[in-house]
């Protein structure tokens, strides 16, 4: 096994939803997603967030769009209106997620993504 | 009705305080038989009761009579009809205004129409005392903890009141606290003849609200690969190509920037979602788990296969009510040793406030530059060369909160060296507005439309 960065694989959004964020995570490809499934618990997610998310994640599935939803509860420190928070509406947890590393098998390639081939221009991506 | 026939709708507000030039451009740069216009949210519905109170002329989006005032020539030109929530808690007032709008204009034969009974503020004990518990939906707690502060109460109306307006010929509606998806909803069932259990039509058309109700988040905003994002200074905001079968596609005008494509769209239909095989609708309940998308040119989403269930027995209350007051200030501290003397202002503030008695029902502490957002997830520098201290508080004491603005500016000669960055005064207490779900049963609410020809 091999260890990818989740953005390489994936993206992401996310943005209030009841007592927390939701954050959406929609794999590039079929064998993408089947990593996905399998290493992205929601014991997983939790872990990464830390301090963050203080309550339960829940996950679903959406195979046709490869996706997974997972519902990050009392993750805003108060609902949306009343968290005094900067990012009160959980707007930055799929940045957040999407740096999680991935464990991946050894001959597993991630797709060519994206109409440019280009790469962020901050480096980080 | 031919077959091919096809409704174009595009979407130019996604929240209140949206792009004021977004939906003058759909107006302007393309084809279009609709243009829909979201304004409200919970926040905005609590500040439009508190208008009405002072003012019962007032109390809907005014944002909205300005766009109409500068293109109601462009729209009667080009036969576009809008549908938008700008009513607020005051829709019959709204539609009033833009009468005297079309009539300073001669717009003669203009008809405008507005959807009544959504606002159940002056109703709640009369909904309670007819046996409508209104229990928190989230946590069950009872309405009773709450009653006396309640600032806004309005239920999430169908889409078929809409729909009525729009059959009976009226060129622009305005609605209260209808769905987001809904003022897309509504004009596909007016256009097509949509019946009330057509469930996987009416899912098709809640989707196709759903994708655009953000506006610009399914053409290339706030999308992961932004530096494929081309266009920004003239991002395009979303068109619809809408078919009787449900099936549609999205796109947007040639002329604008952005991108739409199954990535893009992609992400949007996962944006503020919950479990996706049951979301739940005044019109029906759209499982998200049945849509298909399918690049279709440049530019072009097709969306198909979309499934919906029967509709519930009640209505979904958004009630906001008033929870305390909060208050925020920063003040920027510059290097050398950045993050050591910002921890020195705040451990200093706190201490300050605590030696004068003052402590708060709940404080944030924020290092801006040093990881806001992502906790622990990363690793921050050592050497940062600059961190904005962010403080905050909540407490139902106003004049707590109040203290706490009085005690930020005197660090800046009072802490460390290389402290700057207030501006704007002190921060002074706001309103903290609690939301409230809750459930009302279908029966309790009945809609009025009415429609009115500019003579």
């Amino acid at each position: 096994m091999k260890k990818l960065p989740l953005y390489a694989i994936a993206h992401a959004r996310s943005g209030d939803k009841g007592d927390g964020s939701n954050v959406g995570v929609l794999a590039y490809d079929d064998a993408g997603y089947e990593i996905l499934r399998e290493w992205l618990t929601p014991a997983r997610v939790k872990q990464h967030f830390g301090g963050i998310v203080r309550g339960d994640v829940e996950r679903f599935e959406m195979p046709n769009l490869k996706a997974l939803n997972f519902l990050l509860h009392d993750s805003l420190g108060g609902s949306g209106s009343a968290s005094l928070k900067t990012d009160a509406q959980g707007k930055t947890h799929a940045m957040a997620l999407l740096r999680m590393e991935v464990e991946v098998p050894d001959d597993y390639e991630p797709p060519q993504i994206g109409t440019s081939g280009a790469t962020a221009p901050g480096g980080e991506l | 009705m031919a077959a091919d026939r096809v409704v174009r709708l595009a979407n130019g507000q996604g929240f209140w305080g949206d792009s004021v030039d977004a939906p003058v451009r759909l107006i302007e740069e393309g084809p279009l038989d609709y243009l829909t216009l979201d304004y409200l949210a919970e926040v905005t519905m609590s500040i439009m009761q508190k208008l009405r109170r002072r003012d019962p002329s007032k109390g809907y989006a005014t944002d909205f009579i300005d766009l109409i005032r500068r293109t109601l020539p462009t729209l009667r030109e080009k036969r576009v009809k809008v549908v938008a929530n700008a009513g607020g808690v005051n829709p019959e007032a709204c539609r009033a205004v833009l009468l005297e709008v079309a009539r300073e204009q001669n717009a003669t034969g203009l008809k405008i129409g507005s959807v009544t009974g959504d606002d159940l503020m002056d109703r709640l004990d009369e909904l309670v005392a007819a046996g409508a518990p209104l229990a928190n939906l989230d946590d069950g707690r009872p309405f009773s903890e709450i009653r006396d502060r309640v600032l806004s109460a309005n239920v999430y109306v169908g889409s078929f009141p809409v729909a009525d307006a729009l059959r009976r010929g009226a060129d622009i509606v305005v609605t209260g606290r209808s769905t987001d998806p809904g003022l897309v909803l509504s004009p596909l069932i007016a256009e097509f003849g949509w019946g009330a259990t057509d469930w996987n039509l009416l899912a098709a058309g809640t989707v196709a609200g759903h994708i655009v109700e953000c506006g610009a988040q399914c053409t290339g905003g706030n999308f992961s690969r932004w530096w494929e994002v081309e266009g920004w200074d003239r991002l395009g905001y979303p068109v619809l190509e809408a078919s009787p079968d449900g099936t549609f596609v999205v796109t947007k005008h040639d002329s604008t920037g952005g991108m739409v494509t199954p990535d893009t769209v992609g992400e949007q239909l996962v944006y503020e979602m919950g479990d996706p095989s049951g979301y739940i609708t005044p019109d029906c309940v759209v499982d998200f788990t049945t849509i298909r998308l399918a690049e279709d040119g440049k530019d072009r989403v097709r969306v198909h296969g979309i499934e919906g269930r029967k509709a519930t027995d009640s209505y979904k209350v958004s009630i906001s009510y008033l929870e305390g007051y909060k208050a925020a200030g920063q003040l920027t501290i510059s290097g050398p040793d950045a993050m050591a003397k910002a921890k020195v202002c705040a451990d200093a503030l706190w201490g300050r406030l605590a030696f004068a008695g003052v402590t708060f029902e709940d404080t944030v502490t924020e290092f801006v530059g040093a990881n806001t957002c992502h906790g622990d997830i990363i690793d921050v520098p050592d050497n940062l060369a600059e961190v904005v201290l962010r403080v905050g508080v909540k407490d139902s004491d106003r004049a707590k909160v109040d203290r706490f603005g009085k005690e930020i500016a005197p660090l800046v000669t009072s802490g460390p060296p290389g402290v700057t960055g207030f501006a704007g005064g002190r921060p002074k207490a706001t309103e903290v507005l609690g939301y409230w779900p809750a459930l009302l049963d279908k029966r309790h609410v009945t809609t009025t439309v009415d429609v009115e020809e500019v003579g």
